[in-house]
């Protein structure tokens, strides 16, 4: 019996093969037309996203990833562990077969993203951002990308596959890089990916792949791969843009989920703006910018896409009354944790990795590349190519300071369009009439400032003497009132610090501003400038870290004699309203 | 196999002129014919070839979206004992009756008083053991406290087969990625195979032998034994098993269990009919004899719940040969007359091999220091 099977078997299998060619053959043509539009569809959209696609290189070919294009200028994204250690200076290829020279941008070590700019031309292809919310379990995507660096000739590698989860959260690895509301696909995502697109069906950019669950199974797809969303990188992007190193969100409170499901906040800190804003220990969380709270790892979830400094809406029941509150969030780590250079030792968050009996560890960091390290590790020995060399500057704090001028420079044109401030190095006085009818005088000038309204007089002299909350509950008025001067009048030179932010909702509700952060001394004041006309909207100044900032903003720019200023000033602290100032006389002196 | 050949020759006969018929049933056949030979291979391929003419993807995307969102509520995710070394603490079932009962794999995540069953929208439920087939490495839970509840569930009656090249989906709580309150994840593939596994022990123990789809797509991660297989349009086809790796390839099986084997036992335990079929191997001797155990010289060893228990002494029995020598609750094993002990089971198998006159030299670790004790093995009452 078995002899003559194996007699039979080979005939058969000779048929078959003949068989399954001609079936084959068939097939495709009674395939159509659907599995042919399908394919063709398929065909169509790698084609249009292929050029986008970058594949980057370490200094030598000893490893990289993947990247994608996002502004025909050459900005792209990847991962921030991927551009770890390769310093400022890197090589990109793309699909034309091209090896380009590429500059750092900015970092979001928690985030694991980094934005890199492609040099040398200004007409780069570049990727549709698609909006990752509407992605659905289900949905195909593409996964494109430099998988064990194959693509020699920078031609990326496609794979197919669908989303196996939405809205997932993986825990820190090793380090920082949390992923929160990342997408989970089953899309194969390997060594060399991170960094890479993921591309909807549509061929919109939807995410940036950067990890995957591997256990046990080595260091190769393992059916469950993850993306950060883009619409989390869209928060930071401006941020990123400006060369930062940017960090997350923190609420300043922990939660914990009840017996009923509530999420409740078990603890605080008294120095948080959500504290000032009235959260208090045993309140019920409701919702959070604008997603209702479920439980704790949800929560942690939606907080995870947001950067540090951004004012959100917050909803909580005290005491069984429902509050709608917008406040200003911590950052997650100090500000010198995440600064290039000696990297201070992170916590250890899961064990070291066991080795089985075989002597090979049990489970590998499921990152699809090396673990990060300071990016800046290598700079030094890396030569920086003379023709660039002016697209990195090096500062503290910052991923490259090259672009930060770039954009302040940007931001700050506006100003130029305003007048002649420079020269007027004498008093300003302003008048008026405030909404509520009292007649106000506020004077701005170099020595101090004063503001008398309705019955009262208040003053801040400015030589010699700490900045006071003057009037008292405003914030600090007067020193806010000064600080506008300071910048009219020398623009960053007239401060301590002054670096561009990114951008950030308008009070947590409104339109997106461009945002510059300057210090003088202690006080620090967040300017917003429209990113439609360039105006300047307003500003917050606070006078000391955690203090209750002075707000001021402006309605309308008028034309006092060749110079012009704010029109309206609503002046705001703690949510209560101080005054609405309508200014209807001003004299700037020049020089005395 | 006699069916099997009947499909070849008819393939034969019709000389590349296939009747799509023919191939339409060979999936009965494929599993009669096991994987055997290249005739199986190329019908796989056939299948392959064939797939997009059974099933047209197109608006594909659309039902598969509404497929998958009217299944995920049927998969739960079950938490249970594990969480020690590469052994997983989480893992997968499914409803198969409005009641709340539910089919998992039987595995170590289960061998806990009381698991806890998250459902997909984040309810929370305890659920015990209600009878389980190991030799189908089947379980079925029932869930506690939700009586007046109604449960979407898969119907294990109504499990279709289905043939190589058909497009399925894999729901599981894999790698226990769906942690918070959000459904289990679902991967795509194709049925690459059908075939039949044997039963093995090992690292990765599986007691199952019997027919599996063997699936491109990777539906068996960590976490995932107990979901489930269905088809594109979401008709229930297998359960999704354990870990399974090639010792000599060191590659993985992606694999499920069809429900049309697992459908009457389910039934049984849920009425409570189930007569537990007799395990072959039950009532062989035990090849090493074991003469002595733990409690011959006065102790007991800690539930050997995982492969690798740690041996560590759980309670001494009063007046024993182990009180007199010092022995204590929580000392670690650690050496039996020289001998490196990793397991309980270790432990055990080194105490059964003791002969009556021996000396039995205990290492144990207490704290930080180490302990040795000594004692004589006693004489066996025949």
């Amino acid at each position: 019996m078995i002899g003559q099977r194996k007699v039979a078997k080979g005939k058969r299998g000779g048929v078959l093969c003949f068989g399954c060619l001609c079936l084959l053959a068939t097939s495709l043509t009674a395939a159509e037309p659907q599995v042919r539009e399908a394919e063709l569809k398929r065909v169509e959209v790698i084609e249009k996203v292929a050029p986008t696609v970058v594949a980057v290189f370490a200094k030598g070919g000893a490893g990289g990833g993947s990247g994608v294009l996002i502004s025909k200028e050459g900005f792209a994204l990847t991962n921030f562990h991927v551009v770890t250690g390769l310093g400022p200076f890197m090589k990109c290829g793309l699909n034309d077969g091209v090896l380009y020279d590429a500059v750092l941008v900015g970092i979001d070590p928690t985030g694991d993203v980094a934005l890199v700019k492609l040099l040398g031309r200004d007409d780069f292809p570049v990727a549709t951002l698609g909006d990752s919310d509407k992605l659905e379990i289900g949905d195909w995507t593409y996964v494109m990308g430099n998988p064990f660096l194959l693509a020699t000739d920078f031609q990326p590698t496609v794979t197919y596959g669908i989303v196996s989860g939405t809205h997932r959260y993986q825990p820190p690895a090793g380090t920082w890089l949390e992923y929160t509301d990342c997408i989970q696909v089953d899309t194969s995502i390997n060594p060399g990916n991170s960094g890479g697109p993921l591309f909807s069906s549509a061929g919109e950019l939807v995410g940036i792949n950067g990890r995957g669950s591997f256990e046990k199974r080595g260091r190769v797809n393992s059916g469950a791969g993850y993306a950060i969303s883009i619409n989390q990188i869209k928060f930071f992007h401006d941020q990123l843009k400006a060369g930062r190193v940017v960090d997350h969100a923190t609420l300043g409170a922990t939660v914990t989920t009840e017996a009923d499901g509530a999420v409740v906040v078990n603890g605080i800190l008294e120095t948080s703006d959500v504290y000032r804003r009235g959260l208090r220990s045993g309140d019920e969380l409701v919702s959070f910018a604008g997603r209702p709270v479920r439980s704790v790892n949800q929560f942690k979830n939606i907080l995870g896409i947001y950067p540090k400094d951004w004012m959100l809406p917050i909803v909580f029941r005290h005491e069984g009354e429902r509050r709608e509150i917008h406040a200003r969030l911590r950052g997650l780590h100090a500000k010198t944790e995440l600064m290039p250079g000696p990297r201070p030792q992170p916590k250890p968050r899961q064990p070291m990795p066991k080795k089985d009996k075989d002597g090979k560890p049990e489970k590998t960091p499921d990152l699809p590349q090396a673990p990060p390290s300071d990016p800046h590790a290598e700079a030094k020995k890396t030569a920086i190519p003379e023709q660039w060399k002016n697209w990195f500057v090096a500062k503290p704090g910052f991923a490259n300071y090259r672009f930060n001028q770039l954009e302040q420079d940007r931001v700050f044109v506006s100003l130029k369009g305003l007048g002649d401030f420079a020269s007027a190095t004498g008093s300003w006085r302003l008048s008026g009439q405030s909404m509520a009818g009292d007649k106000f005088e506020l004077t701005l000038a170099a020595k101090g400032v004063g503001l008398e309204i309705r019955d009262g007089a208040f003053f801040q002299q400015l030589e010699d003497t700490d900045p006071a909350d003057e009037p008292q509950g405003t914030g600090g008025f007067l020193i806010a009132a000064h600080q506008l001067r300071l910048l009219l009048q020398a623009g960053a030179k007239g401060f301590t610090e002054c670096h561009y932010f990114g951008s950030e909702p308008l009070d947590g509700r409104g339109e997106l501003a461009d945002v510059i952060v300057t210090t003088l001394g202690a006080i620090e004041t967040r300017w917003f400038f429209s990113r439609a006309s360039g105006l300047l909207l307003g500003l917050d100044s606070r006078l000391l870290e955690d203090a209750e900032p002075c707000q001021i903003r402006f309605d309308g720019w008028n034309d006092f004699s060749g110079r012009r200023l704010p029109a309206t000033w609503r002046v705001t602290s703690a949510d209560k309203e101080f005054a609405t100032l309508k200014v209807e006389k001003a004299e700037v002196a020049g020089k005395k | 196999m006699q069916n099997a050949e009947c499909k070849v020759q008819s393939v034969e006969q019709s000389e590349g002129q296939i009747p799509l018929a023919v191939l339409f049933q060979a999936p009965t056949a494929s599993r009669s014919a096991r994987s055997r030979s290249v005739m199986q291979l190329a019908i796989c391929t056939l299948h392959f070839a064939l797939c997009t003419v059974l099933f047209p993807f197109s608006a594909h995307a659309q039902s598969t979206r509404d497929t998958i969102s009217a299944l995920q509520p049927k998969v739960v995710k079950i938490f249970g004992a594990g969480g020690i070394k590469s052994l997983a603490a989480h893992g997968t079932g499914f409803f198969v009756s409005k009641e709340g009962h539910i089919a998992t794999i039987w595995s170590h995540v289960l061998d806990a008083d009381l698991v806890t069953v998250v459902l997909s929208d984040g309810r929370r439920f305890t659920a015990r053991v209600l009878g389980a087939e190991p030799q189908l490495a089947l379980a079925v839970l029932k869930l506690n406290g939700a009586e007046g509840v109604e449960f979407p569930y898969f119907n294990p009656d109504e499990a279709i087969s289905a043939g190589t090249g058909t497009r399925v989906l894999g729901f599981s709580n894999m790698f226990n990625v769906a942690a918070g309150d959000e459904p289990v994840s679902v991967v795509h593939g194709v049925i690459a195979a059908k075939t039949v596994i044997e039963a093995r022990r090992g690292v990765f123990d599986s007691p199952y032998s019997g027919p599996v789809f063997v699936v491109d797509g990777v539906t068996n991660n960590s976490g995932a034994a107990g979901g489930v297989l269905t088809t594109r349009d979401g008709l229930l086809l297998g359960m999704i098993g354990l870990e399974l790796r090639n010792a000599k390839s060191n590659t993985w099986m992606n694999y499920a269990i069809p429900v049309n084997e697992l459908a009457s036992p389910i039934q049984q335990i849920i009425s409570g009919k189930f007569e537990r079929k007799k395990d072959p191997h039950e009532d062989e001797p035990s090849l090493k004899p074991r003469r002595y155990k733990p409690l011959d010289f006065g102790f007991l060893l800690v539930p050997d719940v995982v492969e690798r228990t740690p041996a560590f002494i759980d309670s001494i029995q009063g007046d024993s040969a182990a009180a007199k020598v010092g022995l204590r609750s929580d000392d670690l094993v650690l050496f039996v007359n020289d001998e490196l002990i990793q397991s309980c089971r270790a432990l055990h198998e080194a105490i059964g091999r003791l002969e009556s006159g021996d000396q039995l030299r205990l290492v144990v670790r207490r704290g930080n220091e180490l302990v040795n004790v000594e004692m004589p093995v006693p004489k066996k009452k025949e």
